[in-house]
């Protein structure tokens, strides 16, 4: 499989990333790479093989239903760039 | 609907529902869930995806999620896993909400509703364990929206169904239904308005017989019963309107206004679904064994169907009635115990609950659990009625004085003096003297005008202010009047 420049574009806008105009061609060719590589592994057998969903064989611990954070507003909003009435403030999105 | 000139239309309706289940803290952080707090005071480090942290899972609310998976008899999927929802927007500090998607921990279930008389079953696709989002507020912050983090974490239960629904009205039943049970189940408070139960609404048409799907629009966010059925039905009238002139409907989300009874695109952007869901690295996979799903078993409380059924049976119900007892556990046990205390007629108990009592309450905005009248003081009264000490209708004043303070029923009786007179030297006394008052009528009576009895009978209660034992009059009245 082969990306586009568009392809990169619009991967970066995704992840919110700022990419250099100049960079794109490198990161569509480095990208491409990555990506024959996966083809090549989805060339092999895996019949019969369950997917991995995490390389740590282990299952998950669960923890009891209990209240253990208390309100730690201050210093959380200590570093906060805006706030007001306890909220945070952040440029108006509207979907 | 009225626009069906070339086909006839048929509908489909899939739908989404969220359920915050109801634990002390969050899905992965320690942190409060109650609803109502000042903002912001209930989100921790964890919450606010501040670097570093780690999510530990809550097992209550794995086993929340499984007692539902066993109540709507599903498969519970022995290994499941967490994965990322990729997004950007303020109020998912992580820039991913944590859901699953490829192995969720419930699988196919169903559920059977009842429409019009008739039983039918909805599948449900599966239901997967996710955190919620926090809130955001776009008024007077000066252009700035402002940033609520406390139900950021808040453990969601979403439950998907098939598109089996091909009603409004199915949706609405359906809804309910799953309403109904996890409040029976004790995961959900199921309180619409703190939104701890929501729903979207996927909607599509199609000419009637046609097996392919219309194109769907997803209605987001309606937060009532009223809403979801007023909603779909717009949304069908559009999507036919829009067809019949030549349009074509685009797969899109939509917001129900309620105000304006109409349903509004939102902007959607191409890449807006575009979630690139992968397995969270910081979650293992969460293994439920045998032992674990036989124990939640054990801890299933009867379930609505199984209870409505038994008190038709037990108690000789009708569906009416055994409808409404077992609407929520709480009425249902309330009914149980009034039963049990009073030692009277089931029939009698269960219609001064669904009449009555719950005419009140309603009034009165409370749940059974609020009721002022407990059933150990209804107990009392019905006990009275049913010895004849009071009538039905003196039963009514002396249930509105104990509405209105703590006394017994007894109490009230003896006080208001509303023992009913069953003593036939009073109520003989009272029946000649409306007869020697009343010749007229007597005449009327005697010429055969049978509709002048009541009239006696109505001069006799009023003189005796009700208290008269009905019956014990009506047989006076008769050999008198002779």
């Amino acid at each position: 499989m082969t990306l586009t420049a568009d392809d990169v574009k619009k991967i970066a806008h995704l992840a919110r990333l700022g990419i250099n105009q100049q960079n794109i061609a490198s990161y569509t060719k480095d990208l491409s790479g990555m990506l024959q590589l996966m083809t090549q592994m989805s060339e092999t057998n895996t019949d019969g093989v369950l997917p991995m969903a995490h390389p740590m064989d282990q299952t998950q611990r669960l923890r009891a239903d209990e209240v253990t954070e208390n309100n730690n507003r201050n210093n959380f909003q200590a570093i906060a760039p805006q706030i007001e009435d306890g909220l945070y403030l952040v440029p108006k999105v509207i979907e | 609907m009225g626009h069906h000139q070339e086909h006839e239309w048929e509908t489909v309706i899939g739908l989404e529902i969220h359920t915050q289940l109801a634990t002390q803290s969050k899905i992965f952080s320690g942190a409060a869930t109650a609803y109502g707090a000042e903002p912001n005071t209930q989100a921790c480090a964890v919450d606010l995806g501040l670097p570093g942290v780690l999510p530990v899972l809550n097992g209550q609310a794995v086993s929340m999620a499984v007692k539902f998976g066993l109540a709507i008899e599903a498969e519970i999927a022995p290994h499941s896993v967490f994965a990322r929802k990729n997004y950007f927007y303020p109020d998912l500090p992580k820039g991913y909400q944590i859901s699953q998607f490829e192995l969720p921990i419930v699988g196919k279930g169903h559920l059977d509703i009842d429409v019009d008389g008739t039983t039918k079953r909805i599948g449900i696709t599966r239901a997967h364990l996710e955190e919620d989002a926090g809130k955001s507020l776009h008024e007077s912050f000066h252009g700035m929206s402002g940033i609520d983090l406390n139900r950021a974490g808040t453990p969601l239960l979403e439950i998907v169904s098939e598109p089996e629904m091909r009603s409004a009205k199915e949706a609405v039943a359906y809804m309910r239904k799953i309403h109904e049970l996890v409040r029976y189940l004790g995961i959900c408070d199921g309180n619409m308005q703190e939104g701890s139960f929501r729903c979207d609404a996927n909607v599509s048409v199609r000419p009637k017989g046609q097996e392919e799907f219309g194109t769907r629009a997803e209605i987001k966010n309606i937060n009532s019963f009223k809403f979801v059925e007023k909603a779909i039905n717009h949304e069908v009238e559009r999507q036919i309107e829009l067809i019949e002139n030549g349009g074509k409907v685009v797969q899109e989300t939509r917001l129900y206004d309620a105000n304006k009874d109409e349903t509004r695109s939102m902007r959607s952007k191409e890449e807006a679904n575009d979630y690139r869901y992968f397995p969270d690295p910081d979650l293992l996979p969460v293994h439920i064994s045998e032992e674990f799903k036989e124990q939640i078993k054990g801890q299933l409380p009867e379930l609505p169907d199984a209870k409505k059924l038994r008190f038709k049976g037990q108690y000789q119900l009708d569906d009416e009635n055994a409808v409404i007892l077992t609407a929520s556990r709480q009425l249902a046990d309330y009914f149980e115990a009034l039963v049990k205390e009073s030692t009277c007629e089931a029939k009698l108990c269960a219609n001064w609950i669904t009449g009555d009592l719950v005419a009140v309450l309603n009034k009165a905005d409370l749940d059974i659990t609020q009721s002022p009248v407990n059933y150990q003081r209804l107990a009392g009264l019905l006990l009275r009625i049913s010895d004849d000490t009071i009538s039905g209708k003196i039963a009514k004043q002396v249930f509105e004085a104990m509405w209105n303070s703590t006394a017994t029923a007894d109490d009230i009786i003896a006080e208001k003096g509303l023992k009913q007179i069953t003593d036939t030297g009073a109520i003989e006394a009272i029946i000649d003297k409306i007869i020697a008052d009343n010749p007229d009528q007597v005449e009327q009576y005697l010429s055969g005008k049978d509709k002048v009895f009541g009239f006696f009978v109505g001069q006799v209660m009023k003189d005796m202010q009700g208290k008269a034992n009905p019956a014990e009059v009506n047989k006076m009245l008769k050999i008198k009047l002779k």
